[in-house]
């Protein structure tokens, strides 16, 4: 049994949730992994990104500690292009949309 | 070797030659695999046309080539989404080569700075960066290679066979360790 006024309450939802996933940003995550060194991340983060060293050792230490950490997000090119420079860096980065 | 310094704009370090031996080996080898992986990209008219190059779409098999060159999505193991499947297929073939000619420059540089002979070694800071990324993808080779995790010993039971090569990779370690140290803003 179907009832057509809540298809039509339901369909604008759909469409809604559609165009929220197209603006959301995209980001820019590093994965721990047992052989980069700690101070290797920090000085890539640092580099990479002109990070100040307080905000690099952060980050570093999220993934680290938390398996992984957020380092960038912005608009999917940029994103791409953050995640190239650390594959390049020896780095396991990966992007995604934020959630 | 000894730990290297930083004298203004350039990084000074010193190999002896059994050390250079085994840094410019290492290096070539990793090299050859990521030249040998180049090969591989598929040739087409409209590439050699456009000059815009495509590299595979796939992702290598052998995991040491895996690491060096990762997807752009963690895709999950059992059950991948398959709008990033495709994506991470798009973004290898379009940013692989790319990759690849970083890597192998960065080996390049390392092998024409490091004497056969061993001796003083005096870096740009630019090569300095080029031996910090050469280093760390030999590390990751032979990190994945002789399967390391986070709370690996220092020596393994001499009757492994990945203990003389634990060796190797931790005197590289504290080589990429002095580097950074040496080049830290």
């Amino acid at each position: 049994m179907t009832t057509p006024v809540e298809q039509e309450r339901t369909q604008p939802e759909a469409i809604g949730a559609e165009i929220a996933a197209e603006d959301r940003p995209w980001q820019t995550v590093v994965w721990n992994d047992p052989v980069n060194l700690m101070s290797y991340v920090t000085y890539v983060f640092q580099k990479l990104f002109g990070f100040s060293r307080d905000k690099a050792t952060k980050l570093m230490l999220d993934v680290h500690h938390k398996g992984k950490a957020i380092v960038t997000s912005g608009t999917k090119d940029k994103v791409e292009a953050d995640v190239a420079k650390l594959h390049a860096a020896g780095l396991w980065a990966t992007m995604q949309r934020a959630s | 070797m000894k730990r290297w310094i930083r004298d203004g704009d350039v990084v000074i370090g010193r190999l002896d030659r059994q050390e250079a031996a085994v840094v410019r080996g290492l290096v070539s080898q990793i090299q050859d695999m990521l030249l040998a992986r180049a090969e591989e990209a598929p040739q087409d008219e409209l590439a050699e046309l456009t000059g815009i190059r495509t590299g595979p779409s796939e992702a290598p098999d052998d995991p040491i080539l895996g690491r060096l060159l990762p997807d752009f999505h963690r895709l999950d193991d059992d059950a991948p989404d398959p709008d990033e499947v495709n994506s991470a297929a798009a973004l290898r073939s379009l940013h692989e080569p790319e990759l690849l000619d970083q890597k192998t420059g960065a080996a390049e540089i390392v092998l024409q700075t490091c004497s056969p002979d061993g001796g003083e070694i005096r870096l740009s800071i630019g090569e300095a960066e080029a031996w910090l990324a050469s280093l760390n993808d030999v590390r990751l080779a032979l990190g994945t290679a002789l399967d390391v995790t986070e709370d690996m010993p220092d020596e393994l039971p001499p009757e492994d066979p990945r203990s003389p090569h634990l060796g190797v990779y931790h005197w590289l370690t504290w080589v990429q360790d002095t580097l950074v140290e040496a080049m830290m803003p």
